[in-house]
């Protein structure tokens, strides 16, 4: 199997410049902020034993319950860090200036967290719902032995790929593609061939794509991230937890591919398939766009797949813009692992490369809605 | 469909005819408790939609449902009783009466709770929360009001069984039973009535059956006669289709 990209993955961190809230300082002067690494992977609370003995001499007595925020939101601990980042800093932000509270846990906004058993019952929990849209139960999960699991969990929390391979391989959850979306793919665009022969050796196939969506949606137009309006409340956050059918020729000839070429079903026929809203009639990939990509494309998930070395930003974004024009909302950016992958890029590819080791694909996408015209109250 | 090719799931669109046929029974037999209400999902991106699908999307609430003093008497039909103590109870001890706290009688607290379908399961999850008169949420934990082998498996099964979970419509925590047993259960009790089994799946019974066994984790309970009732007219209305 190729793991170039899924290396990359695990390896990918963010720089943290973590302050610690003013509220909760009582030595003057108050501590600098801990500057930390945290796996693109791995969940905010996990970092709690690396932050909190840099700040434990200032805090005021009482009971210590971690939680961060950015820019007022607190942060739900539960989405993968590299994801939150890949949401919450539409332009991204070196380091990435969290701030950290021992005190006053936000349990309306937040569902509680009790350290890292929370965290790795939220990750098995999450690893058995994948379990059964793929597959169509989580027996595999739960009748994982105890010291498997413990495995699986310690090579999530130490970034140990192999380790994790090792343990989650007997899960049978080689997640996708269908003999036929794969095979196509070596027609088609002749630089998958290495993956579309991954695809084709022995894993499970399947249907189903375990898939959570992150939907933020702007009301007003703007040139560049940097101008962009901060995320002040998850409820511009819409999240669709929803899996993805994967359909053959047939289905996509109903979405009205005038090409041939686009059999594949690609990254754009998933948001499709999850925005409906966006993509009637007059919303079509920009095929031209399609063409003579591949190798490009390739080569620069890898590169990007680890995060930090996500430069680029506005480049694959232009194209995204041109290629989605519908009247009603503009997909303004589409994000995974902290890369705009292009919409062509076939969606099995994505799956098998950029997923999380729950077994969840997250894609972060922007998107600009305009004000309701009025037949729509 | 046959019940024996049937995975034990609904489609998206049979929740929301089942769930219909929920709220109209409910309202039949137990008039003297809050409805059933189906919420239309809010417009997830604040588009026009003409997309069918957002006409079936949406959940079913029950609200300020106040319970007080342990949980209710129970009547339940045989086939749900012995498949509820077959997911929810230890063998050897089913539910002991004698065990049963007496909560203080002037504490009321109020449930609500949502049925929300899983896109993820395919079957309806079971979301609630619990607060007191004043408004005040309510750690479950700390509550005495769950059915007595519920409370034991809390304690067994803290991370799989009860847990707080993002509400999928209004992304706050609330308490969710978890999913993943579902589609299994529900396929046993369908197979294992003969009288449904012959009749092969019948959508509009599902909610109601389902409600019937869950229910039960949280003290919550369907009447006897609305879940016979429906059964015997969905069957007689059957028969005629087939005659």
């Amino acid at each position: 199997m190729n793991m170039e990209a899924l290396k990359y993955v695990w390896e990918g961190s963010i720089p943290l410049q973590i302050h610690i809230h003013e509220s909760e300082v009582t030595t003057v002067p108050a501590p600098p902020p801990a500057l930390i690494l945290a796996p693109r992977i791995g969940y905010l609370p996990l970092l709690a034993s690396r932050i909190k003995p840099y700040f434990s001499g200032t805090l005021p007595p009482g009971v210590d319950t971690i939680w961060f925020e950015y820019n007022g939101l607190p942060l739900k601990w539960y989405i993968p860090t590299g994801v939150l980042f890949d949401l919450l800093c539409a332009q991204p932000e070196r380091p990435w200036n969290l701030t950290v509270h021992f005190r006053g846990y936000p349990g309306n906004i937040l569902i509680p967290c009790e350290g890292e058993d929370s965290v790795k019952w939220s990750f098995i929990n999450s690893l058995k719902e994948a379990s059964y849209i793929i597959s169509g139960n989580c027996k595999n999960v739960m009748n994982m032995s105890q010291p498997d699991q413990e495995e699986l969990w310690r090579s999530v929390l130490n970034g140990n790929l192999d380790g994790y391979l090792r343990v989650s391989s007997k899960l049978k959850l080689g997640i996708i593609g269908d003999q036929h979306i794969a095979a196509s793919h070596l027609n088609s665009l002749k630089s998958w061939q290495s993956i579309g022969e991954t695809d084709t050796t022995g894993q499970v196939k399947t249907g189903r794509v375990p898939v959570r969506l992150y939907v933020w949606c702007v009301g007003e137009d703007f040139d560049d991230f940097e101008d962009a309006p901060h995320i002040d409340a998850w409820e511009k956050i819409s999240y669709i937890n929803q899996p993805v059918e994967i359909q053959g020729e047939g289905t996509l000839s109903y979405l009205e591919h005038p090409s041939s070429r686009s059999k594949c079903f690609t990254l754009g026929d998933a948001l499709k398939f999850l925005l409906p809203e966006y993509f009637r009639e007059n919303s079509l990939i920009d095929e031209e766009s399609s063409e003579a990509k591949g190798e490009n494309e390739q080569k620069g998930s890898s590169e990007d797949a680890g995060g930090n070395v996500r430069d680029k930003d506005g480049e694959g974004l232009c194209e995204n813009e041109n290629s989605f024009q519908s009247v009603e909302a503009e997909i303004k950016l589409v994000r995974i692992q902290g890369i705009e992958p292009k919409l062509e890029i076939p969606f099995s590819w994505v799956v098998s490369n950029l997923i999380n080791p729950e077994h969840f694909l997250h894609i972060c996408v922007c998107v600009k809605v305009p004000q309701l015209t009025p037949y729509a109250m | 469909m046959d019940v024996s090719s049937w995975d034990g799931t609904l489609s998206p669109h049979e929740f929301s005819i089942a769930a219909r046929t929920l709220a109209h029974e409910w309202k039949r037999f137990n008039p003297a408790f809050p409805p059933w209400t189906w919420v239309p999902s809010q417009n997830r991106l604040g588009l026009a939609s003409h997309n069918v699908c957002y006409l079936v999307d949406g959940y079913l609430t029950l609200e300020k449902l106040c319970i007080h003093g342990g949980p209710s008497e129970i009547h339940m039909p045989s086939q749900e009783e012995k498949v509820y103590e077959e997911i929810y109870t230890e063998k050897e001890e089913l539910s002991d009466n004698a065990t049963l706290v007496e909560s203080n009688s002037c504490e009321l607290h109020f449930y609500d709770f949502h049925i929300v379908y899983s896109a993820a399961y395919r079957v309806p999850v079971l979301y609630f929360r619990v607060y007191s008169i004043d408004g005040q949420p309510l750690v479950l934990d700390e509550l005495k009001d769950l059915p007595a082998c519920s409370e034991k498996l809390l304690l067994e099964s803290k991370w799989t069984f009860i847990t707080q979970e993002e509400h999928p419509h209004l992304n706050r925590p609330w308490y969710m039973l978890h999913p993943c047993g579902t589609s299994e259960w529900m396929k046993l009790l369908f197979s294992s009535d003969a009288s449904l089994a012959k009749k092969g799946v019948v959508v509009e019974l599902y909610l109601v059956s389902w409600l019937s066994v869950v229910g039960q984790v949280v003290g919550l309970t369907i009447p006897f006669e609305l879940l016979n009732c429906l059964k015997s007219s969905l069957l007689s209305c059957c028969k005629q289709d087939a005659g």
